[in-house]
């Protein structure tokens, strides 16, 4: 035995490590099996930060879907509505590195709640079964109205109305929800004490 | 003599309060216009009880409050309501908000008031209801209405009252002169408070930077029991409402809680006289002090300031250059925030105008790496490691934030100022808390909105077992009754029959529901409904929606491509339907040969036109 | 007219960066003046050229990063690490070490962990250590402070000619750490006998070189630039284990605390290299364990180590420690309980 080693050193190697890994790799293998854990937690988890506009600009059928492909492996930024804010909060629990929002899914924009303007409403009930949330009051050939409380600003009843009676509004900042923004990081060229207060 | 404790960090800004305490207060007089802001302080804003056009007199409630938190707000002078709008307001974002604009007609005719004659028989309550309707509110920090701070639960007893006299920031010297010269006024509102209350220990804490007010102060109480004046070292940020506690006491505020959880309500000075004010001559609070300094000012004093006067007056008053001044600040210079105009009203929690030159104040130098010297760490009155939220903060790292304990901030600024890399850390923790504060209601909502879309994902699914159940049970229903029939199939000839009349009946009920339906459009049309309301509209959404998408403004030769794209494709699409015509042989042959022809002869009359406007 | 609205504070202290890092500058002068006066000109020459590469690869790596170049100089860290690298080597070290050393402070140990601010390590001794492992030869070969008296100090143009040419045939001797190191079986007093050049207390020449930087440690610490915290903790620590460990002078003493205290870098690094914020401790307590911890490694690696002194390697040891003792000397939040349960 010790001899055959001696005069095949490269192939005991090998043979050593191919074992090894067949060995290691059955066992991992088992334990994946054996240990399964019910349901999938971290979807669970992913699931809790999305912000659950359920709105599918990630392209799938709402928060729920994309949680689980992110745990599958999917992107973490395709969510507009979330941003960058959501982005992180992902890149923290799966411990990866943060990236800028992916454009193609849509840009992040300030929170807006639809408005259905009444007079102009049919009560065709085509946004209340678009609303994924149930947010929209009414029934057939009654007036519809949202409750801007629970609208989440998907705007996926806006394409369905027929009429063309609702609108996206985009949230006003008040005085109660005004908030000091970061300070601007300064711009490369404003590094300068003079160049700032020349732009200034 | 009272021990006094020290608190950690804090700095000692160069204090500049010398310029302003050469004159007494000075009344501002009346100005041309004043403004009160409905919304002065945290809370509900009030709401406006008079019209434009209206007559007002001094004192004379103009908006009452709304809900717990807020106050009312008063006409400082008789005059004229000559607006109800949105103006610019003292608040650090430089938003307008609605105001009630006021001219002074000058003869400044006081409403019919009166005091109390001996206050120590009226009830709390009772007091507490005068303070509430004279809109008394904090005139130190956040204008918290001071009824509110002075309504104190059963449940958390009250022991200590501490007036804070502290006047921390550089360059504000409206306590001290108020000390200086008021001090009676100060002991009185003080009892009223204290009286309120109930408590025994009354201490009034004063930086000892002010021996004189210290001086007065204290032969003012002398006769007053209970009432001290303890003076400690001169520190910013010892005003703080906790850092003063811990002063005065050793004790900390806990994490998030309120004084009152250690028994202790602390007031500010200038609250004390507006208190002894609404209480003895039932008088609301209609004016204050305010410091109006900085080198721009040749006059640099304190004045008596009716509240709701836009700064310019009291710029102008003190003989300020405005060419020497860039920018103007509400408060100190540590805390206090810039004003984007000089036409912004004091307010009741303005206690100083800073007109600084650019030497006094110099613009902020450009930030540089943060070192991790440590300094700001060493000067914070929290004990907090600013340098650390500093790095969270740029990285929005929110969770890390909050561990650090970022909302025991006090934003009083220490860090930022002495921060050799001209970091503005306060800014960054201002901004951090209320990206956290959005961060923790968008989560709340989106668990809300979580709960809503599983419950509907629920019910659409119940739905649907339901009629996958109801579809179920009629097919074995029908198969039942197949069965059944099958067993009578003998009697095949006699079922047709019932069949037949099945059929009938089934047309009968159906003609009936016609008719019915009919005769309700009929109702509908003449109850002066469109039975057709809903198509209409559809057709007209869709003539706008055509429109809309008309709108962009094409070239005339982009419309008439666009046009011959489509001529085409109804050409080809006709010369398909032609052509399958051809093959089965029907009769539309010849309709759709002419209308081909028709098609062409647009396309090129169309292509005739593009190349007119071409060669144009 | 709109005013300008900048966010409070809006007052600051005078003092930015680039003055603490001025004054840093001016407090290294007393002791760069001993060194000189002691050891010749070749200190200057050090320092003058070191600083040279340092502005040249700072300026390299700011461009390759894409900053702004003067902005970024004109802190004047690069400057720093480059007169206290200066003054760590011995004078008349030929230019190549120098270059090396600088090349690796601010390439790799500054700019290569992102610059000013970043850098785990202190980099004038990360590239004190690189040296002092590559070339212990030429990193321990001091000259002989006896010059002064023997009027063969070298003067600016054999300095330079030591640096570039190499060929100057100097009197370099071992220094007053190196005797005791290998001096073991001899009696203190013995040592003390042996090697007039020794001085007084810590070595001719090297009690005044550490004087001046005590001196501007001082001063510095007079200007705020540092609180006392580590460097009276790391010189208590120092003398603490000086003293538990000489015991009267045997052959086998570790030589008294005022020795320790004097001689090498010990005033150097207590002033000027563990004050360094970047890679220290950040809060009050955990400076003082910070500096303590540089204390006694200083004393054991220059008692039981295998280089002569440890200044170096003791900073490079406790920069590591530094994110541990933050972590566990969090200062407690105004309004939390001790337990820290809230």
């Amino acid at each position: 035995m010790y001899e055959l080693i001696a005069q095949y050193p490269f192939m005991a190697a090998i043979l050593a490590l191919v074992g090894l890994g067949m060995a290691f790799g059955s066992l991992l293998g088992f334990a994946a099996i054996r240990f399964r854990t019910e349901g999938d937690p971290i979807a669970d988890q992913i699931n809790a930060i999305l912000p659950q506009t359920q709105c599918g600009q990630c392209g799938f059928p709402g928060c729920r879907p994309y949680a689980e492909a992110i745990a599958d492996g999917e992107a973490i930024n395709k969510c507009p509505p979330g941003g960058e804010a959501t982005i992180n909060d992902l890149a923290t629990l799966l411990d990866v590195e943060p990236m800028p929002l992916d454009e193609e899914h849509g840009e992040e924009k300030p929170r807006a709640v639809a408005y259905i303007r009444e007079d102009e409403c049919i009560g065709c009930t085509k946004c209340i079964q678009a609303c994924p949330v149930d947010a929209i009051l009414g029934a057939a050939k009654l007036m519809h109205t949202v409750i801007a409380s629970e609208c989440t600003g998907c705007d996926l009843c806006v394409e369905p109305c027929p009429v063309d009676c609702i609108d996206m509004i985009t949230e006003e900042t008040t005085l109660q929800t005004w908030k000091w923004p970061l300070p601007a990081r300064v711009p490369r060229e404003l590094v300068i004490a003079t160049d700032a207060e020349q732009a200034a | 003599m009272r021990k006094v404790w020290d608190i950690p960090g804090g700095v000692h800004p160069p204090e500049n309060k010398a310029q302003s305490v050469t004159r007494p207060i000075a009344s501002a007089g009346i100005p041309d216009v004043l403004i009160y802001p409905l919304s002065q302080h945290i809370g509900a804003a009030a709401v406006p009880l008079v019209e434009k056009g209206d007559l007002v007199l001094k004192g004379q409630m103009i908006a009452e409050a709304m809900g717990f938190v807020s106050a009312p707000v008063h006409a400082a002078t008789s005059g004229r309501v000559t607006a109800i709008e949105e103006r610019v307001i003292a608040h650090p974002s430089g938003m307008h908000a609605p105001c009630i604009v006021i001219e002074p007609d000058g003869e400044n005719r006081w409403i019919e008031h009166s005091g109390l004659e001996d206050y120590t028989s009226a009830t709390p309550a009772e007091l507490l209801s005068i303070i509430h309707d004279a809109g008394v509110a904090g005139m130190g920090g956040a204008g918290f209405p001071s009824a509110v701070k002075l309504s104190t639960r059963p449940d958390t007893p009250i022991h200590t009252l501490i007036i804070n006299g502290t006047e921390c920031e550089p360059y504000i010297t409206s306590d001290d002169m108020l000390m200086r010269e008021r001090a009676d006024e100060i002991v009185r509102g003080t009892e009223i408070i204290a009286h309120i209350l109930g408590v025994s220990s009354i201490i009034i804490g004063v930086e000892d930077n002010k021996p004189e007010g210290i001086a007065s102060l204290r032969s003012a109480a002398e006769h007053s029991a209970g009432i001290e004046v303890i003076s400690f070292p001169t520190k910013y940020p010892s005003g703080g409402e906790k850092q003063l506690i811990q002063i005065l006491t050793g004790q900390e505020v806990p994490s998030g809680g309120l004084p009152s959880a250690l028994g202790i309500v602390c007031q500010n000075l200038g609250t004390t006289v507006a208190v002894h004010h609404a209480v003895d001559r039932g008088e609301p609070l209609i004016s204050r002090i305010i410091t109006v300094t900085g080198d721009s000012c040749r006059e640099p004093a304190n004045y008596e300031v009716l509240l709701g006067t836009p700064a310019s007056h009291l710029l102008e008053l003190s003989g300020q250059q405005p060419e020497l001044c860039e920018r103007l600040i509400m408060g100190g210079p540590m805390m206090g925030f810039a004003l984007e105009s000089a036409e912004v009203p004091v307010v009741k929690t303005t206690n100083c105008l800073l007109a600084p030159t650019r030497a006094e104040l110099p613009p902020a130098a450009p930030q540089q790496a943060c070192i991790r010297c440590g300094i700001c760490a060493e000067a914070c009155p929290a004990s907090l490691l600013p340098q650390q939220l500093f790095w969270y903060a740029t990285a929005k790292e929110y969770e890390k934030l909050e561990a650090h304990n970022l909302f025991d901030c006090i934003e009083c600024g220490a860090c930022s100022f002495v921060c050799p890399s001209n970091i503005p850390l306060v800014q960054y923790y201002r901004a951090s808390k209320a990206d956290i504060r959005r961060h923790h209601l968008d989560h709340e909502r989106s668990e809300r909105s979580r709960a809503r879309f599983e419950s509907r994902q629920q019910r659409i699914e119940q739905e649907e077992a339901e009629k996958q159940a109801r579809r179920q049970a009629r097919r074995e229903a029908a198969q039942a009754r197949a069965k059944e029939a099958g067993t009578k199939q003998p009697s095949r000839s006699d079922a047709a029959p019932d069949a037949a009349d099945v059929i009938r009946a089934a047309i009968e009920r159906s003609q009936a529901k016609k008719q019915a339906a009919a005769a309700q459009s009929q109702a509908q049309a003449d109850m002066g409904i469109e039975p057709d309301s809903a198509q209409d509209a559809i057709d007209r959404a869709m003539a706008k929606r055509a429109a809309a998408a008309a709108a962009p403004k094409l070239s005339p030769v982009e419309q008439l491509q666009n046009n011959l794209a489509s001529v085409q494709s109804r050409i080809s699409k006709t010369g398909e339907k032609l052509e399958q015509a051809r093959t089965t042989g029907e009769d539309t042959v010849s309709i759709l040969e002419s209308s081909v022809a028709k098609l062409e002869a647009k396309r090129d009359q169309i292509l005739a036109e593009i190349e007119e406007l071409g060669d144009s | 007219m709109l005013l300008s609205t900048p966010t409070s504070p809006h007052a600051h202290t005078p003092l930015d960066t680039s003055g603490l890092m001025r004054l840093v500058i001016l407090a290294t002068l007393p002791g760069v003046a001993a060194l000189t006066w002691f050891f010749g000109w070749g200190t200057i020459v050090n320092i003058a050229f070191a600083s040279l590469i340092a502005l040249a690869c700072e300026a390299f790596a700011l461009y390759l990063r894409g900053r702004r170049v003067m902005f970024y100089l004109r802190d004047c860290s690069a400057l720093v690490t480059a007169i206290l690298l200066g003054i760590a080597l011995p004078p008349g070290s030929p230019w190549w070490i120098i270059a090396v050393g600088i090349v690796f402070a601010i390439l790799i140990a500054k700019q290569l962990y992102g610059g000013m601010g970043y850098n785990p390590f202190n980099p004038a001794m990360a590239g004190y250590v690189v040296l002092l492992i590559s070339f212990p030869l030429e990193m321990t070969r001091w000259l002989s402070p006896l010059g002064t008296f023997e009027g063969s100090v070298p003067g600016l143009m054999e300095a330079l000619q030591l640096c570039f040419g190499g060929g100057f045939d100097a009197h370099t001797m071992a220094t007053t750490l190196d005797v005791f190191k290998q001096g073991a079986g001899l009696m203190v007093a013995d040592v003390w006998q042996q090697n007039p050049q020794f001085g007084r207390w810590g070595g001719l020449g090297w009690e005044w070189v550490n004087i001046g930087f005590l001196a501007g440690g001082c001063y510095l610490l007079h200007r705020g630039v540092f609180t006392w915290h580590a460097p009276m903790s790391m010189l208590i620590a120092l003398t603490a284990m000086a003293a538990v460990f000489y015991d009267g002078g045997s052959s086998a003493s570790g030589g008294s605390p005022l020795m320790h205290l004097l001689s090498g870098a010990t005033m150097l690094g207590a002033f000027f290299i563990i004050t360094d914020p970047v890679s220290s401790a950040v809060s009050t307590r955990g400076r003082l364990i910070y500096g303590a911890l540089a204390g006694v490694l200083v004393y054991v690696i220059r008692r039981w180590g295998n280089y002569p002194d440890a200044v170096a390697f003791a900073v490079l040891i406790v920069n590591f420690a530094a994110p541990f003792i933050d972590h566990y000397t969090m200062p407690r939040t105004y309004g939390h309980n001790r337990g820290g349960s809230d």
